[in-house]
């Protein structure tokens, strides 16, 4: 393969992890937004995504097959649970905290990812489940780049998703809300808005981005583990600081530049793919310390 | 008699520890302006806040067009068309003109009855409407409380309330404001006014009732309350 057929290759792998950061930095970012919290439970929810979109997959397999019709019918199920899930979440978890101070919020995430990483442990024996999908191997082949339809349509669903949430926030009035918030909650409830319930909203939303994310990976890589969501969600975090946190565009952006630039620096001498996570973070304490409101992010004094 | 639409009984608030109201009673009748006067801190923009329900009275009764509105939350008190345009504006900084416009009419579902007061607020507003896709942080102070003030008549508006439309703007400014805050009234709204500058709103009021420390001192038909000298010396510093 010449240097530009491994750049191109890259670039296709890059896109692919980056539109799964994306997806799981957005609900990171939206959270942020509306109630200034990390939400460190948002990369258990992409892990629950996985393994409830595997548990519907194996209930309608019979009925739909385990090809594309089962994979998105399953992937929507997962999307609609997870949602509820997150929901269930901040109104038993995180609603009472809102008043406390900004550490006791932050902590109580800490517990939640805890709860549901440890609890899927405890339900799964801490094995690894196969994702067992029907689709082949076929793809695209460009000179010596090759891509699958399956990462092809993975990105192309994502983008989808993403771009449904675009509409949704800029166009909707709901989005406008969840915007505008984000700005003022006193002024938004004198606009006759009924804040909490835009909350849940954006909760609700949040997660079924992540479980869809979390479906995808699993699709993606052919297994799924309680352990998955520790890593991206810390990776979907960076790519949401990397965007500027609170910043729908930053995010997706964040997270297709976090992406591309792990697979770029797989190709760098003496970095490779081990180092690929020293790599992003390295990455985020750059970023943080030369631009710490991220590339779309406002200048803004933030406490936390 | 016409009818009153806000009324007001022995409502004390607090502010953490700080007994901010102390128990007042007032009421506003439909088609009237009334204001309220005060020095800073007397309790003026409390008393806003408790009626909207961005803060909770511990005593006493508010109702609205005759239904007890005092433990309702601040988005069902705003479609009841009580709509309260808080002090410094608050519009939403990093949206459009037009999207701040559009917030204000949150609780509408009708997009024609949305359109039209869109128009009407354009009509009252020339400016906003050239600038409408701009970002709202560009504006001018005075033209942040032309659209403040156009955003809370997005909606069936039968009460509004003002808070210190005045403040930070040139005089030819606040002429401009008040002749709004008029023709408003005129339309038909009625209106609550919290002013610093009590010989504007005295001009423009039927009504009004001067705040010291959380209580009622003295109230009055507006042009009585101008006239008197000890009552403007005493309170309103003019």
């Amino acid at each position: 393969m010449s240097t530009l057929d491994i750049l191109l290759q890259q670039l296709a792998n890059g896109l692919i992890l980056g539109s799964f950061y994306a997806l799981v930095a957005l609900g990171y970012t939206m959270v942020y937004g509306i109630i200034k919290l990390l939400n460190f439970a948002h990369g258990d929810l992409y892990m629950c995504g996985a393994f409830i979109g595997f548990l519907f997959l194996s209930l309608v397999s019979g009925l739909l097959g385990e090809s594309w019709g089962g994979i998105l019918c399953s992937m929507i199920l997962s999307m609609i649970t997870v949602g509820l899930l997150g929901v269930l979440i901040q109104r038993v978890a995180y609603l009472p905290m809102l008043a406390a101070p900004r550490l006791s919020i932050l902590i109580t995430a800490l517990a939640v990812s805890m709860v549901l990483s440890n609890g899927v442990m405890a339900l799964t024996d801490g094995e690894y489940e196969a994702f067992s999908t029907d689709l082949g191997f076929e793809g695209l082949e460009m000179g010596n780049v090759f891509v699958t339809y399956t990462q092809i349509a993975l990105v192309v669903s994502a983008a989808l998703l993403m771009v449904t949430l675009f509409f949704f926030i800029n166009r909707t009035m709901y989005g406008k809300a969840m915007r505008a918030i984000a700005i003022d909650q006193d002024a938004c409830r004198l606009m006759g808005i009924n804040v909490n319930k835009v909350i849940t909203l954006t909760f609700f939303i949040g997660s079924a981005l992540a479980a869809a994310a979390g479906v995808m990976a699993g699709v993606y890589y052919g297994s799924v583990h309680f352990f998955m969501g520790f890593v991206i969600g810390l990776k979907a975090f960076t790519a949401a600081v990397i965007g500027g946190i609170g910043s729908i565009r930053g995010a997706m952006l964040g997270g297709l530049v976090l992406g591309l630039l792990e697979a770029f620096g797989t190709q760098i001498p003496f970095i490779g793919s081990e180092w690929k996570d020293v790599f992003s973070f390295g990455i985020l304490i750059l970023l943080l310390v030369f631009k710490p409101t991220g590339l779309l992010g406002k200048t803004e004094i933030e406490r936390m | 008699m016409s009818d009153v639409i806000l009324e007001i009984r022995d409502v004390e608030t607090y502010y953490g520890k700080i007994h901010a109201l102390r128990g007042i009673s007032f009421s506003v009748e439909a088609g009237e302006i009334v204001t309220l006067l005060g020095a800073n801190g007397a309790g003026k923009s409390t008393t806003l806040r408790t009626i909207s329900g961005l803060n909770r009275a511990k005593a006493g009764s508010i109702s609205f067009m005759g239904e007890e509105i005092t433990t309702k939350s601040p988005h069902e008190i705003v479609s009841m068309g009580l709509i309260h345009v808080p002090e410094g504006r608050r519009i939403f900084k990093g949206m459009t003109i037009k999207e701040n416009l559009e917030l204000g009419s949150f609780t509408l579902k009708d997009e024609s009855e949305r359109r039209r007061r869109m128009e009407h607020v354009y009509e009252l507003f020339p400016v906003l409407h050239e600038r409408r896709q701009r970002d709202a942080a560009l504006l001018s102070g005075g033209e942040q409380q032309m659209l403040a003030m156009g955003r809370a008549l997005m909606t069936d508006t039968k009460l509004l309330l003002l808070d210190e439309p005045s403040m930070g703007l040139a005089p030819f400014m606040v002429q401009g404001i008040m002749k709004i805050i008029k023709r408003l009234n005129a339309e038909g709204v009625t209106i609550l006014l919290v002013e610093q500058n009590a010989k504007a709103a005295l001009k423009l009021a039927d009504y009004g009732y001067v705040l010291e420390t959380g209580e009622i001192v003295v109230k009055g038909k507006a042009g009585k309350l101008q006239q008197d000298e000890s009552i403007v010396k005493a309170y309103l510093g003019e």
